[in-house]
C-alpha cells in the first residue's frame, strides 16, 4: 500500500532518481502547456489568456480526485501523505507578497525554471532575485520568525478546519473550477486580444 | 521542410491537457514519495550552499541557514534539488522540440527590456521573500498543499491570486 517510499516497498535509494524523472515530466509538462512565457501566464490577471488557471485547477481536481480514489480503493493511505502546515498569517502573508512578486515578474518559481531551461533571459534574471529574496529573509529572519513560526494550527486539512465531508469538498471544488472555466472563456471572449 | 508544415513554435498544449497530466504527475508523485512537488526549495538550498561555503561561521550562527545544514551532508543534497534538475531537462527537452529555445528577452512591445529586467528582478525579489514566509511557492505549499486538501494551502493559492489580481492594475503596463 502506497505511498511506497516511506513504506519500504521502493528503496529509499530510488528516492533522487525518482525525483529526477518526476522533474522531468514535471519539468516537460509545464513548458509544453506554455508556462515558460511570461506573457502567457501574466494573460490571467488582464484575461488575455487563462491558461494558469485552466492547468492549475484541473491539476489540483485531478490530483485531489485521484489521491481520494487511490485512498478509498486501498492503494493508498491518504493519512499517510505530508500534508502542507498551516502557519495562519505566514500563509497569508507570503501568499501576498508571492502574488505581487508573480504580476510583477510574470513568473512562479516553477515555471522560471522551464524559462531558464529555454533561455529566457528575464526568467535567470527572475530567479536571481529570487535568491536574494530567500537570502534577505534568512539574514532578517529575526524578523520575520514571529510570523514565521507563530500561529500555527497544526498540518490540518479542510475536514480538521471545517469538518467537512472530504468527498463534498472535492465535489464542490470541481463545480468551482468548472464554473470558473466557463466564466474565464466568456472573459476571454470580451477582453482585447494581446497578441506574443 | 516547407515552411508551411513548419510548426509554430508559439502552439502550446491543450490547458485542459496539460493540467490533467500534472494531476497525474502529482497523484504519481504523493504515491511513490507520500509529499508533493515543490520549486523554490532547490533556490533556498542553492542559497544555504552559497552563503555556506562563503561564510561558514555566519551560516551556522543563523538560525534559518543553520536548519538546513548539517555536518554530514551537502545542503544540495535533498529531493527538491534533484526535482528541479529534472525540471530544467523536461522543459530543455519540451522546448528544443518545439524550436523554442533561443537566448532572450521576452517582453511586451510597448516596454524597453531593461524595464522588463528590473521587474523581473523586482518579481523574484517578493516571491522568494513570500515562499519562505509562506514555507512553499505555488507548487510546493498551493499545488501540492490542495492535492491534500491542506488548509494553508487553500489559504496560500487564495492569497497569492488575491493579492496578484488586486495588484495587476499598477503592473498593466508591462503586459497589455
Amino acid at each position: 500500500m502506497g505511498p511506497l517510499i516511506p513504506n519500504g516497498i521502493i528503496p529509499i535509494e530510488w528516492d533522487s532518481i525518482i525525483a529526477i524523472f518526476i522533474g522531468i515530466v514535471f519539468g516537460f509538462v509545464l513548458e509544453s502547456s506554455g508556462f515558460s512565457s511570461s506573457r502567457k501566464l501574466a494573460g490571467v490577471f488582464y484575461g488575455y489568456d487563462f491558461a494558469v488557471l485552466k492547468v492549475f485547477f484541473t491539476a489540483a481536481a485531478v490530483s485531489v480526485i485521484g489521491l481520494y480514489y487511490m485512498d478509498y480503493l486501498g492503494y493508498l493511505d491518504i493519512n499517510q501523505l505530508y500534508v502542507h502546515p498551516t502557519y495562519l498569517w505566514g500563509a497569508i502573508i507570503g501568499g501576498v507578497i508571492m502574488g505581487v512578486g508573480f504580476v510583477s515578474g510574470g513568473f512562479c518559481p516553477g515555471t522560471s525554471l522551464c524559462a531558464v531551461a529555454i533561455g529566457k533571459l528575464d526568467a535567470w534574471i527572475y530567479v536571481g532575485g529570487i535568491m536574494i529574496g530567500v537570502f534577505l529573509f534568512s539574514e532578517l529572519y529575526s524578523f520575520f520568525e514571529p510570523i514565521y513560526n507563530g500561529y500555527f494550527l497544526g498540518n490540518i486539512t479542510l475536514i480538521d478546519s471545517f469538518g467537512w465531508n472530504p468527498y463534498w469538498v472535492i465535489f464542490i471544488f470541481s463545480i468551482i473550477a468548472i464554473v470558473a472555466f466557463a466564466v474565464s472563456d466568456m472573459v476571454r471572449k470580451k477582453v482585447k486580444k494581446v497578441f506574443y | 521542410m516547407s515552411s508551411k508544415n513548419k510548426k509554430n513554435s508559439h502552439v502550446y498544449w491543450n490547458p485542459y491537457y496539460g493540467g490533467f497530466l500534472l494531476g497525474i504527475i502529482i497523484i504519481f508523485t504523493f504515491y511513490l514519495t507520500g509529499r508533493g512537488l515543490g520549486a523554490s526549495g532547490a533556490m533556498k538550498s542553492s542559497v544555504v550552499t552559497i552563503v555556506d561555503k562563503v561564510a561558514p561561521t555566519h551560516a551556522e550562527n543563523n538560525a534559518y541557514y543553520s536548519k538546513f545544514i548539517s555536518k554530514e551532508d551537502s545542503p544540495m543534497n535533498t529531493w527538491l534539488v534533484f526535482e528541479a534538475l529534472g525540471v530544467l531537462i523536461g522543459a530543455f527537452i519540451s522546448g528544443g522540440l518545439n524550436g523554442r529555445i533561443k537566448w532572450r528577452v521576452q517582453h511586451s512591445p510597448k516596454i524597453s527590456s531593461n524595464r522588463r529586467l528590473v521587474f523581473a528582478l523586482l518579481g523574484g525579489i517578493l516571491f522568494g521573500l513570500g515562499a519562505q514566509i509562506a514555507r512553499g511557492c505555488t507548487s510546493g505549499a498551493a499545488l501540492s498543499g490542495m492535492a491534500v486538501l491542506s488548509s494553508g494551502g487553500f489559504l496560500t493559492m487564495l492569497a497569492i491570486f488575491g493579492s496578484a489580481y488586486a495588484t495587476a492594475y499598477f503592473f498593466r503596463k508591462n503586459w497589455i
